[in-house]
């Protein structure tokens, strides 16, 4: 990719949980291993997975709010896992989150105004109240709320409109990157599609680069137009989309596909959404060599004693030693 | 509504917004809550005439506290005769000394109060913010301090500095906070990980700053409720002081010490003790009720 | 062919007494389940799904007041004495929730939790109970079930948890298992685990199962008959296929059109309902749908539409007669 503006490299999140009594020794939660990857300018990266899969934590660190334990986030020429606290909150205004539930990530004690001003204050303290006002109406008016709702509550909304109050919050700066965590997953069924047309036209308007983290891969389909798959903190596969839906080549992303139940009776009777057997093995003592080789179908010996790379299969990025005699499974169109 | 669609083209001319309504805080949302609990309500209204009464009373009454009347030591309660509630042993109106009594008594209890609250809820959120080792530091602080025997601690203090009355709100404010640190720091842990939090943090504000803005509002709700539940025990706690003779000084007078003085004398002349002890339990009653009220409105964990 | 009727609810109301005014969560329901069949009741929040649930079995809060009737096996359980409630729930109708870690309790251990209700409603002994629970737990797929049952919830994963919940709804073979949005908390593929589970549920007991989802998926994956809700009404029903392949309510069609499939075709937009779900408390006059539907007549607000029959077993709230624009050869 030429220039992207976000380049990740080999992060990894480790936590330290304390051991076991007195003299257990200290355990290492593996939160996110290894994760690489390219954000072009203007597009979305779809990263998907399900719980327990480090997303959250990726998002997190890429934003610099949990500590990284190695790898680098370059963004603009600079490395932000190296930076200093002031200097991170400085490049901070470029790179903003959204999070997934709007009524806890906003601060219940101030009003829609003051909560999208926050930005501001931080970044531009000599602007005063009304010119505040003046970008803070403006951002409502982006996202469709009503401007006379400035001095509302967050419990005063609904779900939908709560979230677009934190949207407003994210665009207020105009950043280059937004990464939003599961935006609409708290969301009612018949809004979740109202919240995703919006980012997809704040993000042509702004021009912003997003990151867009879901749990399942039906909901990234409208925005975004790569892919990458995790499983326990590592990336499985990272393809555009069209590859994923004609040939996914990860087991994990074919059981991620089988999984889904289509909303088509017929469909469903003849071919029922098929479970992946196993349980998601713990982060803190992840299987030796492939994490998923204790709940995928082609396991051999080889996928227990070596590391997949994430290396180019076809189209797309997969870390799988097996990927080429992978064949699509059948009956999946 | 809202609008679905982000509309382009509008035209994003000045907006009047000073008629664009206000919304309704939460703190507008529990008061009105509030509203609806009659004992909690009945007890506010108490109080305030119990406090009314207490500023009022003294400035108009022909007596004051304390001017001995030879002439009518111990005269009990009459509706006429002047001496409403009656006389203590040196013929000092009762009515003035009980309202005397209670300004002293709630003055304690507000003063103290509010000295334990804001250094209880300064260290409280200091240390919960920071955290780790800090933290660790400064709440073994706090339980060292619980250990200390505080009645030795007082007549220390009294011995050293005499007894007066600013010594008595200094004494009772300095063991208070220890209860509102705790509950503070435990709330202040909770929040840190709200996601709001976060929020702040990605919009780059700065620690400190997110203390005050961010943690201090949120945390006013549970410092309210227990300020209304510390007010009654450092009242009553003043007034064992007083009754062990560690509080204010004679003349001056507070609940304790009507209650001590009347308990001395209780066989001859009951209304010197009962009228004392009454107010007394009226005020904690009223501000354990409203506390109540006030935990039942503003609890996050109720809403 | 329908077996016997065990569920009949009929103009179900449940209506609260709340400072801003009297909201009515459910208005007036007529309800039909029949002895192993699985029915679908499919709404969002504010629509009144749970309140019905929660109104059959007896469980909904002190403030609310409910009106109509429902009889279980022609008993009626609306008016009925909370003791024979108590007999009821857990014993004849089963229920599960959505979110296992609260629907769970943390403080005992799997094996307490399942046997109680053995215990209290089949006067089981401990070491039957004990045994009946590790046959459930193998039958709901838990691996190690003898090591389970002394284990606490937070030490299973969200799936293993959700399945202890199914386990414990069915633990006394209730003819009626009532699952409220059991998938809506998990992940995609633990939701097939369950879906999966489900299914085999229904052919090895026969269990007549209530499921109340929003997500059409599952609905398609599970059930036989489907109940739309909107606003506390019931605005279309009928089997799953005329659901999915004819429907004939606006909101129904809003709904399918609205959520993002996995296909191949993808749209530039997707097709949002616009508005939101409505306030209980202020509910639009007339049909409840009608600030948000894109087919709107004049009289949509001012009356309220009723079920009207459109097919065999299908009806449908609505005055609009047209068709609707879902092309539905694309599901064919």
């Amino acid at each position: 990719m030429s220039d992207p503006i976000l380049s990740v490299q080999n992060l990894c999140v480790y936590f330290e949980l304390s051991g076991d009594g007195w003299f257990g020794s200290k355990k290492t939660l593996h939160a996110v291993e290894g994760v690489s990857f390219d954000l072009a300018k203007g597009e979305t990266l779809g990263i998907v997975g399900e719980s327990g899969c480090g997303k959250s934590t990726l998002a997190r660190a890429v934003l610099g709010l949990v500590p990284i334990t190695s790898g680098a986030v370059n963004f603009a020429g600079r490395d932000l896992a190296k930076l200093s606290a002031n200097k991170l909150r400085e490049q901070r205004r470029h790179l903003q989150i959204i999070f997934q539930d709007p009524l806890s990530s906003l601060d219940p004690r101030m009003n829609v105004g003051q909560i999208i001003a926050e930005p501001l204050r931080s970044y531009f303290p000599k602007m005063n109240q009304q010119e505040r006002q003046v970008k803070v109406v403006e951002m409502m008016r982006h996202v469709g709320l009503l401007p006379e709702h400035i001095n509302r509550y967050p419990h005063e909304f609904s779900g939908g409109q709560a979230q677009r109050i934190g949207i407003a919050r994210a665009l207020i700066l105009q950043p280059e990157v937004v990464v939003c965590d599961e935006p609409v997953s708290a969301l009612d069924v018949s809004i979740k599609a109202q919240i995703v047309n919006l980012l997809a036209d704040l993000q042509a308007q702004f021009g912003v680069s997003m990151l867009f983290i879901a749990h399942d891969l039906a909901s990234v389909r409208h925005v975004s137009r790569r892919v990458m798959v995790l499983y326990l903190g590592k990336v499985m596969e990272l393809a555009p989309w069209d590859e994923i839906y004609r040939a996914p080549r990860h087991p994990y992303t074919q059981a991620l596909i089988q999984a889904i139940p289509p909303a088509d009776p017929r469909r469903a009777r003849a071919n029922p959404a098929k479970p992946l057997g196993g349980e998601l093995p713990s982060p803190i003592n992840p299987p030796s060599g492939c994490v998923f080789r204790t709940r995928c179908p082609h396991t051999i010996e080889r996928c227990a004693q070596e590391v997949p790379v994430l290396r180019p299969v076809g189209g797309s990025f997969v870390a799988c030693h097996l990927a080429e005699q992978i064949a699509r499974p059948e009956g999946f169109q | 509504m809202s609008s679905t669609n982000v509309k382009m083209e509008e035209t994003p001319g000045p907006v009047n917004l000073s008629d664009a309504p206000p919304g309704r805080s939460l703190w507008q949302d529990a008061f009105a809550r509030l509203l609806h609990k009659r004992m909690a309500v009945a007890s506010g209204i108490l109080l305030g005439v119990i406090v009314l009464a207490a500023v009022v009373v003294p400035w108009i009454s022909p007596y004051n506290y304390f001017t001995p009347e030879w002439a009518l030591l111990d005269t009990p309660p009459t509706l006429h005769g002047g001496h409403i509630f009656g006389t203590d042993d040196l013929g000092r109106d009762l009515l003035v000394r009980v309202m005397w009594g209670c300004r002293v008594s709630l003055m304690t209890g507000a003063v103290a109060s509010v000295v334990s609250i804001v250094i209880g809820v300064l260290w409280g959120a200091a240390a919960g913010f920071v955290g780790g080792r800090v933290d660790s530091f400064m709440m073994r602080i706090v339980d060292v301090l619980y250990s200390v025997p505080f009645i030795p601690f007082v007549i220390v203090l009294v011995v050293m500095f005499g007894r007066n009355l600013f010594l008595l709100f200094v004494a009772i404010g300095a063991v208070s906070w220890l209860d509102i640190a705790r509950i503070v720091r435990g709330q202040t842990l909770s929040l840190r990980n709200k996601e709001f939090i976060e929020a702040a943090r990605a919009s780059g504000v700065r620690g400190p700053t997110i203390v005050v803005r961010h943690l201090i509002p949120n945390l006013l709700g549970i410092v309210i409720i227990y300020a209304t539940l510390t007010v009654p025990s450092v009242i009553l706690f003043e007034a064992f002081l007083s009754f062990l003779g560690l509080g204010v000084q004679a003349p001056m007078t507070s609940l304790g010490v009507l209650v001590s003085d009347g308990a001395s004398d209780l066989q001859s002349y009951p209304y010197q003790l009962i009228i004392p002890a009454i107010f007394l339990a009226l005020i904690v009653y009223c501000l354990n009720y409203l506390g109540d009220g006030l935990r039942d409105v503003l609890d996050p964990k109720a809403r | 062919m329908p077996g016997e009727l065990l569920l009949e609810a009929k103009k179900l109301s449940v209506e609260f007494a709340t400072d801003e005014g009297v909201v009515r969560a459910v208005s007036e329901v007529d309800l039909e389940l029949f002895a192993g069949e699985t029915l679908a009741i499919v709404g969002e929040s504010g629509s009144g799904k749970s309140q019905m649930l929660l109104s059959i079995l007896g469980l909904v809060a002190g403030n609310a007041s409910v009106t109509g009737s429902a009889r279980f096996k022609g008993e009626e359980l609306v008016s009925a004495a909370e003791h024979r409630l108590n007999e009821i729930r857990g014993s004849e109708i089963g229920v599960v929730f959505q979110d296992p870690m609260t629907s769970l309790n943390p403080y005992l251990t799997i094996g307490l939790q399942l046997t109680e209700p053995l215990r209290l409603h089949k006067g089981a002994t401990r070491k039957d109970a004990a045994e009946q629970a590790i046959e459930m737990l193998k039958s709901v797929h838990i691996s190690e079930p003898e090591r389970r049952m002394d284990q606490y919830p937070h030490q299973l994963s969200g799936g293993m948890r959700q399945r202890v919940a199914i386990a414990m709804g069915l633990i006394c073979r209730p003819q009626i298992l009532i699952a409220d949005e059991p998938t809506t908390a998990l992940d995609v593929t633990v939701q097939a685990q369950v879906l999966s589970l489900l299914r085999e549920i229904r052919e090895r007991f026969g269990t007549a199962i209530i499921l109340v989802t929003h997500d059409l998926g599952v609905i398609a994956e599970l059930a036989e008959r489907v109940n739309v809700m909107y606003a506390g009404k019931i605005v279309e029903r009928g089997s799953v296929d005329d659901i999915f392949y004819r429907c004939r309510h606006p909101y129904t069609e809003a709904l399918e059109r609205s959520i993002p499939q996995f296909t191949e075709i993808r749209p530039a937009r997707l097709d949002a309902i616009s508005g939101n779900p409505p306030n209980p408390v202020h509910l639009p006059s007339g049909c409840a749908f009608h600030p948000r539907c894109p087919y709107r007549l004049d009289v949509c607000d001012q009356s309220v539409p009723v079920l009207e029959s459109v097919g065999p077993a299908h009806a449908k709230a609505c005055f609009y007669e047209g068709p609707l624009l879902t092309v539905t050869e694309s599901r064919a």
